[in-house]
């Protein structure tokens, strides 16, 4: 069995070495028609950048994706450079017609972005022409890999029941060396997506096929993203069902998590796209989809007939009506826990590291400042981005529109919710964004902890204050604060995973929809006391 | 101002101290050899398992004794003058009192085995037990073989620890099945077959008769009275219980049995003196319970007590109902009210038992024969509501009740599957009875 297990990791690890290294691979450059047709596609009109990619990028040399990104790179800044300096002459001579003009020749958009656009058409070699030997070399052996390594865990855990042995006794799961390697991997990971994506198109190349046969176009960094997701979420879901076999809750929730995420994360919205729709998560509530009133979305949507309309409404209903009705009756569970793709990789891949979520009082402060700064954040943006779309405006009380969308894309959607929220999974534990950033996390909050039927309620005076609840808590609430006092646990961070129940040793925790009557039972005196004692303590 | 000195920071005597911060402004000073912080002791086995930290088992933040003004002194208490009203330090330093609160808890029996000192023999209570346990078994190739002696709640847990490191251990149980002194039969046997599922060596009806030392007084093997049998090993646990840990307080005038005795009030025989939790015996055992309690709640409870007396409140120590939970390996295990093993109950006490016929799962309730009053519920593999069967207990329910509103007790998680239309069907069906199970009805569970 171990040795399986040991297969296993050698077979993932040759594939995830095969996946990093398959960037480093492959030949870049353009003839002179792929160019022109490029150029006239983006509509360029600047002489300096056709002139500056063909002496870049037009070449018999076998450049690797790194020179070609540098020289694209390059291209645009000289180019824009000589617009921007030619804007900076005529305003000083207040020559504001030539001004104007200068600004159409001046490339916009993120250089990696374009030189991945170019990358894409550019690129050949051995990735690209056997995609699907690569397909079988990178995913085929991590997800082959990562089972042999997950399934003998049925046999190895011994009988169903809780197995927490040894994760504060392992490097991986206790912040060790492992831990610190995967941080580093995986904030590299999403900084090359969020940032360098041209460094990531061998990527797309292998996914190419796939992506074509789901949606009839070829695959984008994001679509590479997306089915990375989902296949990581799923291989990790085995693991959750052979840890957790025993617990009936753990496994429905599992199950439903991967079928939110794959069917309307990822196919619907692929499905949507190959029919010529606007590609939309039907689950993925504002403000967490936070582009979803940006006048790109609200365009396209308005333009795209009747389902175009029905995404409209349905959006707006889902984060005025149903989210809060739905929090209302089960928690904000049903949606952390149980729906979102954030909370499903939180679940699955981010099970291993769950109990490394800050529990002392500072943490829970800092928790609260700053989720409902995000919030606050997220729906000025909107209310900026809503007020400019109508208006016709570009800036609405000061604030630029195009200014407050990029520095919430940069700052929390790139940097809170991707890097940090993800990347430091092994190391401050698996819900750092559900926790400290997530806009509808904070605004499901509210609900969950003012008018809500949901609680987790203790068990009398069972409580042996133990602390497997408050260690396995990934969202860092300090349970056993709450239960060793006989109290139900009423917070608004709380998304239901239960864990803290699974892991009482007495069975002091249940998780559970009732009246909203009693709910909140701050005692002073625990069950087992006799009645008269209780009544002592409560007159006064 | 007042001065409460409280020996023992465990949580008999911090639930006390907290109580009488929240009711008064006396000064407040905790006296501990152990640790200087609070922690959970029940929590140990999971620090050596690798679920947990030490941290992880304080359940207070350390600022949080500077906050609320209670001081920490780490110190070993060798003599209590209760003239002076002062307490002397090993370390020769002293402090005086004005209201003292014996909190020292237990320390594991030894019956005077031969080589009960070697090295590499310990129990399983202390923080230094668990440091002495990660040196001498800190792996299968340091630790060949654990034997562990005496089958209660610690010897188990003592053996899941050395398993989860893989660690081969033989279990000595003087009794025949697994904690039958406590246990009905049918659940005893199940823990049994628990045990060796585990793969650990349950040996029943089996005693210690010497540990042997190798040349370095290191444990080498043990012997077993019954057989003679050798068993090599490099550990050996003592589990057989706990006694209370008041050998310092012999000679102060303080009155002793095995522990401090106190009446209701939790009051000893001098003024201002009062005892807690592990260490404290009743003089007259309080209905069905034991003198001395070494229970995680009676301690509390006991805490919750003696702060409201302290803090002019004078109240009086009534525990309420009986229930217990642990934790036997994978199975879970919950107790309300009093069932007594075949050994022990009454002639008027009858079972109604149910168990799965493939699962570790199973439930035994205890009614009078003649009144079918409920008497108390053992469940192995569900788990329960308290505060239902604290009402029931309390409105003297007969069994026909508590199975036909079994539903709402449940506390089991969500989408577990639910036994109680079998365990009806069950009684229905061997006393001739149509007992219909009710639907859970949240309308009944939170009116208590």
């Amino acid at each position: 069995m171990k040795l399986i297990k040991q297969t296993g990791l050698v077979l993932f690890l040759i594939g995830l070495t095969i996946f990093t290294a398959s960037i480093f691979t492959g030949n870049f450059s353009f003839t002179q028609k792929d160019l022109d047709t490029f150029i006239s596609e983006k509509g360029y009109k600047s002489e300096i950048i056709k002139e500056e990619l063909q002496k870049a990028i037009v070449t018999e040399e076998n450049l690797t994706i790194f020179q070609f990104s540098k020289r694209i790179r390059n291209a645009v800044k000289i180019n824009n450079q000589h617009y921007n300096d030619l804007i900076a002459k005529y305003n000083a001579a207040k020559n504001w017609t030539e001004k104007g003009k200068q600004y159409q020749y001046r490339i916009n958009g993120k250089p990696h972005n374009i030189s991945y656009e170019i990358a894409k058409k550019a690129g050949s070699g051995f990735v690209k022409e056997n995609a699907g030997l690569m397909w079988f070399l990178t995913f085929g052996l991590g997800i082959i890999g990562a089972l042999l390594f997950i399934i003998p865990n049925l046999i190895l855990l011994g009988k169903p029941g809780i197995k927490n042995d040894g994760i504060y006794l392992e490097s991986a799961t206790n912040r060790g060396w492992i831990a610190w390697l995967v941080l580093v991997y995986l904030v590299t990971f999403y900084l090359v997506l969020y940032f360098m994506p041209d460094y990531a198109v061998n990527w797309t190349f292998i996914l190419d096929p796939i992506s074509e046969a789901l949606n009839g176009g070829e695959a984008s960094q994001w679509f590479v993203y997306g089915f990375l997701y989902c296949t990581i979420m799923l291989t990790m879901g085995v693991r959750m069902f052979i840890k957790y076999r025993h617990n009936k809750y753990q496994i429905v929730r599992t199950i439903s998590v991967l079928f939110f995420q794959i069917v309307f994360a990822f196919l619907i919205p692929e499905i949507m796209a190959s029919l010529g729709k606007p590609g939309y998560d039907f689950k993925n509530a504002f403000p967490l989809d936070y582009d979803f009133f940006w006048e790109w979305n609200l365009k396209s949507l308005t333009e795209s007939g009747g389902i175009g309309i029905f995404i409209l409404v349905w959006g707006i209903v889902l984060t005025l009506i149903i989210v809060p009705i739905m929090v209302y009756f089960f928690g904000k569970r049903w949606y952390c826990s149980w729906v979102c793709g954030c909370g499903g990789l939180a679940e699955t891949l981010g099970d291993p590291y769950r109990q490394h979520s800050n529990k002392s009082l500072n943490a829970w402060k800092l928790e609260r400042w700053l989720i409902h700064t995000v919030l606050v954040f997220s729906v000025v943006m909107t209310i900026v981005t809503l007020y400019c779309y109508f208006s016709g405006t570009s800036s609405f009380l000061g604030i630029k529109s195009q200014w407050i969308k990029d520095t919430y894309s940069f700052l929390i959607g790139a940097w809170f919710a991707g890097v940090i929220g993800t990347g430091f999974y092994p190391i401050f534990g698996n819900r750092v964004w559900c926790r400290f950033g997530c806009p509808l996390a904070a605004y499901l909050g509210f609900v969950q902890r003012f008018k809500s039927r949901f609680r987790i309620t203790t068990n009398g005076g069972q409580c042996i204050s133990c602390g497997n609840c408050s260690t396995y808590c990934e969202q860092g609430i300090d349970v056993r604060s709450y239960a060793q006092k006989g109290e139900n646990i009423v917070r608004s961070s709380c998304v239901g995973c239960g864990i803290c129940s699974a892991v009482c040793p007495r069975g002091v925790l249940k998780l559970e929809n009732g009246p909203e009557d009693g709910r909140i039972n701050p005692t002073e005196i625990l069950l087992g006391n006799d009645v008269d004692l209780m009544q002592l303590i409560n007159k006064k | 101002m007042k001065h409460i000195v409280i020996i023992g920071n465990g949580i008999s005597g911090v639930t006390a101290a907290r109580h009488i911060r929240k009711n008064s402004d006396y000064k407040i000073t905790i006296v501990s050899a152990e640790t200087k912080y609070f922690f959970s002791r029940t929590a140990l086995m999971y620090i050596y398992m690798g679920h947990m930290k030490f941290e992880h088992t304080q359940p207070y933040e350390n600022w949080f004794w500077d906050k609320n003004r209670i001081d920490l002194k780490e110190g070993f208490v060798s003599k209590i003058n209760t003239d002076a009203k002062t307490l002397e330090f090993k370390d020769a330093s002293s402090l005086s009192y004005d209201s003292l609160i014996i909190a020292t808890g237990s320390k594991p029996n030894k019956f005077g085995w031969p080589g009960q000192d070697l090295k590499g023999v310990m129990g399983m209570y202390h923080k230094q037990d668990l440091e002495n346990l990660e040196k001498h078994a800190p792996n299968n190739n340091v630790c060949k073989r654990a034997v562990i002696v005496g089958g209660g709640l610690i010897g188990i847990e003592l053996a899941e620890m050395l398993r989860s490191r893989d660690i081969p251990v033989t279990f000595l149980v003087r009794e025949a099945s697994f904690w039958n002194g406590v246990l009905p039969t049918q659940e005893s046997e199940m823990i049994n077959k628990h045990i060796k599922e585990h793969h650990i060596d349950l040996r029943l009806s089996t005693n210690l008769k010497e540990i042997k030392s190798d040349e370095n007084g290191r444990v080498k093997s043990i012997i077993i009275e019954e057989t003679g049998e050798e068993i090599f090993c490099d550990v050996v646990g003592l589990t057989a219980g706990v006694t209370p840990n008041i050998d310092f307080i012999k000679d102060s005038g303080i009155e002793t049995n095995r522990g401090v005795l106190v009446n209701r009030f939790l009051e000893t025989n001098i003024d201002d003196v009062y005892a807690i939790g592990d260490c404290a015996e009743q003089h007259k055992a309080i209905g069905q319970r034991r003198n001395i309690e070494a229970v995680w709640y009676t301690g509390r409870m006991m805490g919750e007590t003696v702060a409201q007396t302290i803090c002019n409140k004078k109240t009086e120590y009534k525990p309420g109902h009986w229930f217990n939970s642990a934790k036997f390996l994978d199975i879970e295990y919950q107790t309300y009210g009093w069932v007594f093993s075949e050994r022990s109950k009454q002639e008027n006490e009858v079972y109604f038992q149910w168990q799965h016929p493939i699962e570790n799962i199973c439930i035994t309730i205890s009614y009078d024969k003649n009144t079918h009053k409920f008497l108390g519920i053992n469940t192995f593999g569900i788990r329960m509501r308290h505060e239902i069967f604290d009402k029931w207990l309390t409105e003297n329910q007969s069994i026909e009740h508590v199975l036909e509103y079994l539903a709402d007790a449940n506390f089991d998680p969500e989408f577990y599957k639910l036994y109680e239309a079998g365990i009806v069907a069950k009684f229905n069906k061997e006393n001739n009875t149509n007992i219909k199970l009710k639907k859970k009805s949240w309308k009944r569970i939170f009116s208590i």
